[in-house]
């Protein structure tokens, strides 16, 4: 098993918000995790990356045999942890290419492995760029300074392809996208699809999930999960909206 | 404390002026009835509420008032190693110019060299420069330095004449004692003349240092002058530097004043823009950490219409540091059309460092560009995060931040290589990699 939550309890300035997730993912594995607003998806990327703002209460997390929540987020993401941002950060004054090649290398240490070479790494920012058709003005510009929602988007998705990680947690990628992006972002991610690798889709929407199809579909409500399904659950709520699944859950 | 150094010219005027030219001595009487009637700044004087001298005038300093020679060749202990950067080198050992025994390739009727030399040798070319700038001053350290100076440095570009590689001067504190030194520099680039001039400070014993330096800086009508100021000392060093511009018509400044490293640093500039389309480019940085101290304090004066000024001041403060900016800017009357710009803009890294800030724009003409902003923070704790999900770990990603928050002054330099190597001390620094003093070559330094 690739990831296991077991009663999953988090806050954030004494607020609970997540309140016994539990959720296993195998490799290989897309799942999809809706849920009305407030509901607590955001929390659960937040707690698995380790985001220092949230307190976990009660609870475990094992990502590939290890004990995940004792782990800082920079290790999370060597061990192969990857969180597409809803709202990815402008850093000012720091080139992509100088934060890639810190990351790339800080992975490829943790794996005993040696610092690539400057036109190596080069060639690779290449090869990645083209997943999401990535402008190369881009890859010179510091991080997300002045790009467009849209271009904010899918360099998320090329960091992701330059980490090639284990778990991708996608969390509300598809919002501020228009059609086309979304698509060029979907068929991203898809190619870096393995047999190995696993993803979580966060969304409101049915539409990314016509490009990215779900083996399971979890419906988080008040900081629970409460009720999982396969694929055709998504177009049951594109329909139904989700006030039937909030009445089941007040039964 | 004013009283020690008081009796100490009083008793030894006649050895100060002994081995000295007649233009230096010149100065010495009425800058000592100067400095007695002003004495050393103090707390109490509103330019230097944040800057505390007490404990530095409090230590016991020699001066090498009687010039005794200082056992060092500064070609054996020091090695700027700025790779691919050219440079005229000279040294300055605490207040003494090195004389070297093979001359260097300058244009004809460049003076390059000792103050005290020239001033003896070309006193009538030097002597309606000398002290005029800084003797209106009302800092106290202005004519203490006038009364004790013996030497220092001159730079002197006759009219039309390019200096084609940068001039480096290494500034060398030294001594097997906590020593005071009196630094004099005067820089006169003549009409249309062009100049880039290096100074690299540089402490090569952890010895308490005081130095009181004054700098008279002459850019004359359509001149070029580039400067750049950096200062790397070990943390007991103590720098009071006083700089004074003025700058013709159509003249062009480039100012730019690092502190690497440091113990306590107060820099007063005073630039007037006294010709007419004359621009002033004014840049610094100040890296603090421990309990370290810098404060720059700048006076802009447009004094005649169609004039430029800009400046650009960054901090990053770490441990308990402190760093002042005090910046002010002044528009007389008749300076119509004057742009005036004025940023300030500083990181505390931690909880206990300290940021103060003053910022004053004084407008006497009516049309005018002006602006000032200044402001202080501490690291972006998203984009912290943020680097860390991607696997870099805490420590480089606070690095990285710092670094990506000065860039923008380095950015300012204009020679590209001293640019990439200044890149290079300033991460260097950050990493805590940086050697007391990074560019000596052998074990002087403890």
């Amino acid at each position: 098993m690739l990831l296991e939550i077991k009663n999953l309890h988090a806050s954030i300035d004494g607020k609970e918000i997540l309140r016994g997730i539990n959720l296993s993912i195998n490799e290989g594995e897309i799942h999809a995790i809706m849920g009305p607003n407030g509901s607590g998806k955001s929390t659960l990327s937040a707690v698995l990356t380790g985001n220092p703002a949230f307190e976990v209460t009660e609870g475990e997390i094992w990502f590939r045999g290890k004990n995940l929540l004792e782990l800082s987020p920079e290790d999370r993401s060597r061990e192969g942890l990857f969180l597409s941002f809803q709202y990815p950060v402008e850093i000012p004054g720091v080139s992509m290419v100088n934060f890639m090649r810190s990351a790339v290398n800080e992975h490829r240490k943790y794996r005993q492995e040696p610092a690539l070479s400057a036109s190596d790494f080069l060639k690779l920012m290449r090869e990645k760029r083209s997943v999401v058709e990535l402008d190369s003005k881009l890859a010179n510009r510091s991080v997300n300074e002045g790009f467009s929602g849209g271009e904010k988007k899918r360099n998320e998705i090329f960091q992701m392809a330059m980490l090639e990680p284990k778990l991708s947690i996608l969390d509300e990628t598809d919002s501020g996208l228009d059609i086309d992006a979304l698509r060029i972002v979907a068929l991203g991610v898809n190619k870096l699809r393995t047999p190995e690798n696993s993803t979580i889709v966060i969304t409101h929407y049915q539409r990314l999930l016509d490009y990215i199809v779900p083996d399971k579909v979890h419906i988080l409500y008040k900081g629970r999960i409460v009720k999982t399904a396969g694929r055709e659950l998504v177009l049951d709520l594109e329909e139904r909206g989700y006030d039937w699944i909030k009445q089941e859950t007040e039964e | 404390m004013e009283k020690d150094y008081i009796d100490l010219y009083k008793q030894h005027a006649n050895s100060v002026g002994k081995s000295c030219s007649d233009l230096l001595n010149s100065k010495r009487e009425a800058a000592f009835e100067k400095f007695q009637s002003l004495g050393f700044p103090n707390k109490s004087m509103e330019n230097y509420r944040y800057c505390d001298l007490q404990e530095a005038f409090s230590i016991d300093y020699g001066l090498n008032i009687n010039r005794v020679k200082m056992p060092i060749n500064p070609h054996d202990v020091f090695s700027c190693d700025v790779p691919n950067l050219s440079t005229k080198l000279f040294f300055v050992v605490n207040d003494h110019f090195y004389k070297k025994d093979k001359t260097i390739g300058l244009p004809e009727g460049v003076l390059c060299g000792s103050l005290n030399d020239f001033a003896a040798s070309h006193a009538s070319l030097l002597e309606p420069y000398y002290s005029r700038l800084s003797e209106k001053s009302s800092d106290g350290m202005v004519p203490f330095n006038t009364t004790f100076a013996q030497d220092g440095f001159v730079l002197y570009v006759p009219a039309g004449v390019v200096i084609n590689k940068p001039i480096q001067l290494i500034q060398i504190l030294h001594g097997s004692e906590d020593m005071m030194v009196n630094r004099r520099l005067l820089i006169i680039l003549e009409d249309n003349a062009k100049a880039q001039l290096l100074i690299c400070d540089h402490s090569l014993s952890s010895k308490q240092f005081l130095t009181n330096q004054v700098t008279e800086i002459f850019v004359g009508k359509n001149a070029s002058l580039e400067f750049y100021d950096l200062e790397m000392n070990h943390e007991n060093s103590t720098r009071i530097a006083n700089t004074f511009v003025t700058q013709d018509a159509s003249s062009h400044l480039l100012m730019n004043g690092i502190t690497l490293q440091n113990g306590l640093t107060r820099n007063n500039i005073t630039v007037r823009l006294e010709g007419e389309g004359s621009e002033a480019k004014l840049s610094g940085m100040a890296l603090g950490s421990g309990s370290q101290l810098i404060d720059n304090n700048l006076f802009v004066d447009h004094a005649v219409p169609h004039c430029t000024s800009h400046q650009l001041f960054k901090y990053v403060l770490d441990g308990s540091s402190r760093g002042v900016f005090g910046g002010r800017v002044l528009v007389e009357k008749d300076a119509q059309k004057t742009s005036a710009f004025q940023s300030n803009k500083n990181l505390c890294s931690t909880r206990e460092a300290r940021m103060f800030v003053k910022p004053q724009l004084e407008i006497y003409a009516d049309d005018v560009k002006c602006s000032h902003g200044t402001a202080t923070g501490q690291i972006d704790e998203k984009a912290l995060f943020y680097m860390r999900t991607r696997g870099i770990p805490e420590k480089e990603a606070r690095l990285l931040l710092k670094f990506a928050f000065t860039a923008d002054v380095l950015d300012h330099i204009g020679l590209e290589p001293l640019k990439d190597r200044m890149r290079m001390l300033v991460e260097k620094r950050f990493r805590g990699e940086l050697a007391k003093c990074a560019g000596c070559s052998s074990s002087n330094c403890s």
